[in-house]
């Protein structure tokens, strides 16, 4: 009997996005160290990458890194499937679908800090929702409404200019990351 | 260019969101419970907490009250002129609906009273 090997054909794209997810989980760990008076109140650095992959590679490629930084942070952070997972899931998912109606925003007008704010306010948005159904059913979440929206509106506007001034940066010549090629075993 | 114009009106709308819910949750002390008073005395003492409807009796016919979860009205009312049924839907702790004519009135107490006393 011969071992049967599956080889999965691995194209420049899935690295490509591999290495944007890898860069999106490092910033969802990063800032799960940044210490925040409310929970759910964070900056959302990760959004950031999420932008610049929606911006330069299509909505597609961007819901794929945002799915693969919710599922690895999720385990990296030992949230899995807790209530928290699925907090950050939902609001990735509603952020997304807030990104495929504003990506089609005329681009003359609508710059990535409207795509991030929009984003933000979708990504609160779920998570809110899905608290205020499963979580915390009741007007408690009523109180901290302004609070949450308030974040979302500044962070958003942070992230989206910073995404807006990576985007305006000329192209670096050189690569910024090393080639993703594994070394070749013996 | 950071910002174009449509980011400004996402901006200024995502600012008024803030504000209109900072309106919503904290603009004032929302009331839990409705106090019914009939020819001054006090009929009925019910928390808003889940929806139900009652009526109350005054010299002209009956009075309808309705109580919905947060929120309570005066439902229907025989006065003449209406008035405590078109205020509709009491929320804040200090509003009251008053049916002169029937002598029935409608009050929202919350936990902390928003006035220390009010006079008609």
């Amino acid at each position: 009997m011969t071992p049967s090997a599956i080889e999965l054909p691995v194209t420049a794209a899935d690295r490509r996005i591999a290495r944007l997810a890898a860069l999106a989980i490092g910033l969802t760990l990063a800032e799960a160290a940044i210490p925040s008076p409310i929970p759910g109140v964070k900056p959302g650095l990760a959004n950031i990458v999420i932008l610049l992959v929606l911006l330069q590679y299509g909505w597609r490629a961007a819901a794929w890194v945002s799915s693969l930084r919710v599922l690895a942070g999720g385990l990296l952070l030992g949230s899995l499937f807790a209530p928290g997972f699925w907090l950050s899931a939902s609001g990735a998912l509603v952020s997304l679908a807030v990104l495929a109606l504003a990506q089609h925003l005329p681009q003359r007008h609508f710059g990535p800090v409207s795509l991030s704010v929009l984003a933000a306010f979708g990504h609160i948005g779920g998570q809110l929702a899905l608290a205020g159904w499963w979580l915390l059913p009741g007007a408690a979440l009523l109180k901290l409404l302004p609070i949450f929206a308030a974040a979302a509106l500044i962070f958003g506007a942070v992230n989206g200019v910073i995404v807006a001034r990576l985007l305006a940066r000329p192209a670096p010549s050189g690569r910024q990351s090393a080639t993703c090629i594994p070394p070749s075993i013996p | 260019m950071l910002l174009r114009a449509g980011d400004v009106g996402v901006l200024l709308a995502g600012g008024g969101l803030v504000i209109a819910l900072s309106v919503l949750a904290w603009g004032g002390q929302r009331g839990d419970t409705a106090v019914i008073r009939a020819a001054g005395q006090v009929v009925k003492t019910t928390a808003l907490t889940h929806a139900h409807a009652f009526s109350v009796d005054g010299p002209l016919g009956t009075t309808r009250i309705e109580i919905e979860p947060g929120r309570a009205r005066v439902a229907a009312d025989p006065s003449p002129r209406q008035l405590c049924v078109k205020q509709g839907w009491l929320t804040q702790s200090g509003q009251a609906a008053l049916c002169l004519p029937n002598q029935v009135s409608l009050e929202i107490h919350g936990r902390t009273a928003a006035y220390d006393t009010l006079g008609y």
